[in-house]
């Protein structure tokens, strides 16, 4: 934890932010309108007001959070709370659900990504996911990566090759696997295969990344590879990850939302959700008491 | 003490435990045996489909193997079909089939991709599934008749390889439709949402993911109706072939010779049954081994195909 604090100060500071700006008062996690605080940001995300439906059953209840620019946020809560039916809403994967309804907005660089007007594809290869269980295409490792590219209009092969290349470097898997760019993924190891999820993201440029329990199917090994992979890709990209390990989420993660049974419970800087939270079922959930 | 609290105990527990132990044992055996018998009558199955299937290939090879030679494979009939070859039939049927499956395959995996991916769940989704189902099980020679109507006639094709070709297409549509169904189906779901999350469309994930994953399952739906459409004799009874036709067909509107339709000709309207019964079944061979390669090269590209794409 006091690590984590430490480097995160350094960050703050080198990127020219006042610590001031950004160091609220310890307990208060959200500001006077209910909102996140930013670090005095632009959110990258904002949702505002949402209520999420499965058909009559309700599963989110007005849920108002934004998410910082270049950080990374951590979802967490017990199995069936909303988060991952929530992060799916960023991108819009809940629209693939028959019978779901979504009110209130939710807001992308200010733009409000569920109006009919937003294009889902267009959306989606802004805000990219991955998902619980690595899912490559069976397809070589190669075209995994380059199907994004191809989908969204390239066609030089030249930039393709460059931009694979690149996207495995970025997602730590080059060194591993460029003997093996026209194996099957499906040959890869589990890590692997989710490495591959994400250099597969990487590859079409999005600012969001979305991840789902990223590790859930993943040892140990492989999920220290995966979280040190997402401390490198903030620099870069805002993050929100769904996880059930708090210790995962105080590893990786600037801030951290509770949810529970569709309600947003508290949301603040990780390090003061697990020192200090301020509602007690916040408190009972990471001190182990349920969920 | 030591040795009576062990006797006793024994004394005591003996007699309660043996017979439920030999009871237990007892079932036991009784299941072993009972394994062994059901194993036993499975081989039996087994073994009687192995020796019918092997019965009808030997019996056929004995009576047709003989009359087996290049002449026959490459030579137009002689002498009142007496002598020479098949080769115009090996052709009929293989234009036949080709043009069936040109007309079924996108035709079907078209309908199954609308089915799977596009229409709305509900009852008449079910309702199109148990129709197509039932298509299958239709009589062929009601396929024929259903040929000579519309292809034959309303449609002006004539007695021709079209009119054969649609038919036995249509024939053909049940079987890689339900089969391209069940290999859409088994595409997993997050391979769909793992394209999306790319910013592709639904049709581009369908084109370029799922399909291509499916396309092994697709391609046994294939194999199953060429061995099918090959060896159907009824529906291109009234809307394709002829007993003779002199020299090969030249257009898609030419009447043909087809080898099943040849092995039924000869055996029935024959005029010398001691030469043509020998080339009925020289035909017979030729017939399955030719479904047996076009099997074999389907198969082998479904796996290659699975090779590619699976570890």
């Amino acid at each position: 934890m006091h690590d984590l604090n430490v480097d995160y100060e350094r960050q703050m500071n080198a990127e020219g932010f006042h610590p001031s700006l950004v160091k609220g008062p310890v307990g208060i996690n959200t500001n006077s309108l209910g909102e996140s605080d930013t670090f005095g940001l632009e959110p990258k995300i904002t949702a505002r007001g949402v209520n999420f439906y499965y058909g009559s059953k309700r599963a989110l209840n007005n849920i108002n959070i934004s998410f910082a620019q270049r950080r990374v946020t951590a979802i967490i809560g017990p199995s069936g709370c909303g988060k991952s039916t929530f992060i799916r809403l960023l991108n819009r994967m809940h629209e693939l659900v028959p019978g779901a309804r979504l009110e209130g907005e939710i807001l992308l660089d200010g733009l409000d990504i569920v109006s009919p007007a937003c294009d889902a594809a267009e959306l989606r290869k802004r805000v990219g996911m991955v998902f619980q269980k690595p899912n490559p295409f069976p397809k070589t490792v190669f075209e995994n990566i380059a199907y994004g590219l191809e989908v969204n209009g390239e066609t030089d092969k030249r930039v393709i090759e460059e931009k694979v290349v690149d996207s495995l470097k970025k997602a730590a898997l080059w060194g591993e696997i460029k003997d093996r760019l026209r194996d099957s993924a499906l040959g890869l190891s589990g890590g692997q295969q989710q490495r591959l999820c994400i250099a597969r993201c990487l590859a079409v440029s999005p600012e969001v990344l979305l991840f789902d329990e990223p590790c859930a199917s993943l040892d140990p090994i492989s999920t220290g590879k995966i979280e040190e992979l997402i401390l490198e890709l903030k620099k870069d990209y805002t993050i929100i990850i769904v996880t059930h390990n708090m210790q995962q989420a105080a590893r990786v993660s600037d801030r951290t939302a509770f949810f529970l049974m569709g309600d947003l419970i508290e949301e603040g800087r990780t390090d003061n959700i697990f020192k200090a939270p301020r509602d007690r079922r916040t408190e009972d959930y990471i001190t182990g008491r349920f969920g | 003490m030591m040795t009576s609290a062990y006797v006793s105990m024994t004394a005591a527990t003996v007699p309660a435990a043996v017979p439920p132990k030999t009871a237990q044992a007892r079932a036991r055996a009784r299941r072993g045996l009972v394994q062994k018998l059901g194993f036993g009558a499975l081989g039996l199955c087994m073994a009687a489909n192995i020796v019918f299937l092997g019965a009808i290939l030997f019996f056929i090879a004995a009576k047709g193997l003989g009359a087996i030679n290049w002449e026959f494979l490459t030579q137009v009939p002689r002498d009142s079909m007496t002598a020479g070859g098949v080769a115009p039939a090996i052709l009929g049927t293989f234009y036949l089939t080709l043009g069936a499956i040109l007309f079924s395959l996108p035709l079907g995996v078209a309908c199954a991709v609308y089915l799977t991916e596009y229409s709305p769940k509900g009852w008449i989704v079910n309702v199109l599934r148990i129709s197509i189902n039932n298509l299958a099980g239709v009589p062929s020679v009601v396929f024929g008749l259903f040929g000579l109507t519309v292809f034959v006639k309303y449609m002006g094709f004539g007695v021709s390889i079209i009119a054969g070709s649609l038919t036995l297409g249509i024939l053909a549509l049940p079987v890689i439709i339900s089969a391209s169904q069940e290999a859409l189906t088994a595409v997993p779901q997050s391979i769909r949402e793992a394209s999306l999350a790319l910013g592709a469309t639904q049709w581009e994930t369908i084109r370029r993911v799922v399909l291509p994953a499916a396309l092994p399952g697709i391609l046994t739906g294939v194999i199953l109706s060429v061995g099918r459409v090959a060896g159907e004799t009824a529906p291109i009874l009234f809307t394709a072939a002829a007993f003779y036709v002199k020299g090969y067909p030249d257009s898609p509107f030419s009447e043909v010779m087809a080898l099943p339709y040849h092995i039924y000709a000869l055996m029935t309207e024959g005029t010398h049954p001691e030469e043509q019964t020998r080339i009925a079944y020289a035909s017979s061979l030729l017939l399955l081994g030719l479904v047996l390669s076009v099997s074999m090269l389907a198969i082998y590209i479904r796996q290659r195909q699975r090779k590619t794409y699976h570890a």
